[in-house]
Parts: C-alpha cells; structure tokens; sequence
C-alpha cells in the first residue's frame, strides 16, 4: 500500500527548478505564418547550434534557450531581415561556435586546403608511376 | 631500403599522436562574448520584483561602471554566488540583475533566502537581452562603465577568487 502510494507520488511529481516555470516565448514552437518566411526560418535554425545543448540545432532541441533563440530567429524574419543577417548577428555575438554552416577563416583553411594538397599529391605519384611509363 | 617507404606510416603515428593528445585535453566549452568593448543593445525590462526599479538601457549608461548579473531564481549555481555579489556590494560595487524566465514569486522566494544586493532587477522572459549581449547561460556578470560600453564577461558564478578581479575590473572601467 505504501509502496503503491509512492508510486502514484512520484507520478504526479513536479521537476523541481526545471529551468524555471515561465512559459515559452511566444515563436518558440509557433510556426510563422507565410510559409516561405517558415520555411527560410526553419533552414535556418536547423544550421544553428544550442548554446545550452552543444551538440543539437535549435530546431532539435527543446532547451528553454533554444526556444528563445527560436523566438528571435522567427521575429527577425518575420520583421524581413535575411536569414544571413540573422546568423550574422548572431556569429557576432557568440562566435564561429553558433554556427553549423561551414566558413572559411584564419582558423578554418587549412580544413578546405588540405584535401586539394592530397589530391595533388596523390595525382603527382600517380602520374609519376604510370604516366611516364606509358609515354 | 629506402628510408622514404617509412614516410607513410611515420605520417599515420603523427595522425594518431595528434588526436590522442587532443583526445586527453579538457573540452573548453565555454562560449565568450563577442560583445565586449561593444556598447549595451538597446532595451527596457519591466521589474521582476517589487521592491526593485526594472532596467534600461539608459540606467545603465550615466554615471558610473556597474556590474550586470545575469542570473535566476531556478539557477543552482546562482545560489553559490550569492555570498560573493554581497561582498562586492558591500565593497561598492552597484549591481544590476537581470532574471531570465523567472517568476516574480520565485524571484522574491529567492531574493529573500539568499539576499538581495541588487539595485535593479528587470525581467527577461525571452532572453533577449541576454542573447543581445552575447551570454550563453546563467549566472554571468558582465562590467558595464558609466557610458553603456561592455568592458568584461565573468562566466559562470562568481567565487570568493573572483571578487577582487572583479573590483579591478571595475576600476579599470572608471569607477
């Protein structure tokens, strides 16, 4: 019996200081009503990263954070900025880490350099082995 | 034999020593602003409790440095630091909070368990202001000087080691 009645306690228990009990932000999980404004928005936070999660868009995640951040994403667009402009301020604020599209940059290039150099060599040894032979 | 046969496999090791290095560092996954030595965004914040004035960007922008809390009543770490914001006040520093997602009851459950140093407290229900100067969670403490400029981000909550860089902090900003 006392078993039971802490069973259907602990059915009914509130997550104590989950994130606060405020609710979403009003565009956390309501859709934009043009559809192509929805649509560029979505594209848009499917490239964007959790700050709280780390490793999940703000799409995915249900993180208050990313909900707010959702919320600006969507008011932004909906105000007629472009989804650029959006992950610009964004970047500014919180660096390359925001960001899942790739950039080139001080710290990136040797990431797009590389492969071309492999290739290269790859092709030079190549070349050497079976070009001349045949000529 | 050709030394050059081994050039393949000593490039392999040297792959590998890499991401075994990398594999045994400390992940740093703390996101600075980009914010800092930029001026505050605009904003207006109702209060999140009676007792304290809401916050403005223009509160923020006459007079002296201040230190900006960003904080909550449902943070646990915000409850650590709060011996820490007591002393800095008690030291001089003014200090401004920002409550994110909070509840003005929960706000004024904590404020009353954990003391309130606060000059003004305004309520961020969307985390504007706290995406707007580029703070990833809660707590942080950013040092705002007397014209609105952001001059300092302290991530995380605030320890006893932290007060006094922070007091210099302050004065650097002018105080």
């Amino acid at each position: 019996m006392r078993l039971l009645a802490a069973f259907l306690m602990a059915l009914v228990a509130a997550p104590v200081l989950a994130q606060g009990s405020a609710p979403p932000a009003p565009y956390a999980y309501r859709q934009l009503d043009d559809p192509a404004q929805e649509a560029a928005a979505q594209e848009l936070m499917e490239t964007l990263r959790c700050l709280k999660c780390q490793s999940q868009s703000i799409a995915d995640s249900d993180a208050p954070m990313a909900g707010d951040m959702r919320h600006q994403v969507r008011i932004r667009i909906a105000a007629g900025e472009q989804p650029e402009e959006v992950r610009a301020w964004l970047m500014q604020r919180y660096g390359d880490y925001v960001s899942y599209a790739p950039v080139v940059s001080a710290r990136t290039w040797p990431l797009f350099v590389l492969p071309i150099v492999f290739l290269l060599a790859i092709a030079a040894v190549l070349w050497r082995r079976f070009g001349k032979g045949r000529a | 034999m050709n030394w050059r046969v081994w050039l393949p496999l000593m490039l392999f090791a040297l792959f590998l020593g890499v991401a075994a290095y990398q594999l045994t560092q400390p992940k740093d996954d703390v996101v600075a602003s980009g914010m800092i030595g930029q001026e505050l965004p605009y904003f207006e914040l109702p209060p999140a409790h009676s007792e304290n004035p809401g916050v403005t960007t223009a509160d923020l922008r006459h007079g002296k440095p201040r230190l900006l809390n960003i904080w909550a009543s449902w943070c646990l770490p915000c409850i650590a630091e709060a011996p820490q914001l007591e002393a800095l006040k008690e030291q001089g520093a003014e200090i401004v909070g920002i409550a994110i997602r909070d509840d003005p009851e929960d706000v004024a459950q904590f404020l009353a368990r954990h003391g309130n140093p606060y000059s003004r407290i305004g309520r961020d229900d969307l985390s504007e202001v706290q995406l707007g100067i580029g703070s990833s969670g809660v707590p942080e403490t950013f040092v705002i000087d007397g014209n609105g400029v952001i001059t300092y981000q302290h991530i995380g909550d605030i320890r006893a080691d932290d007060v006094p860089v922070l007091l210099e902090k302050l004065r650097e900003a002018g105080a």
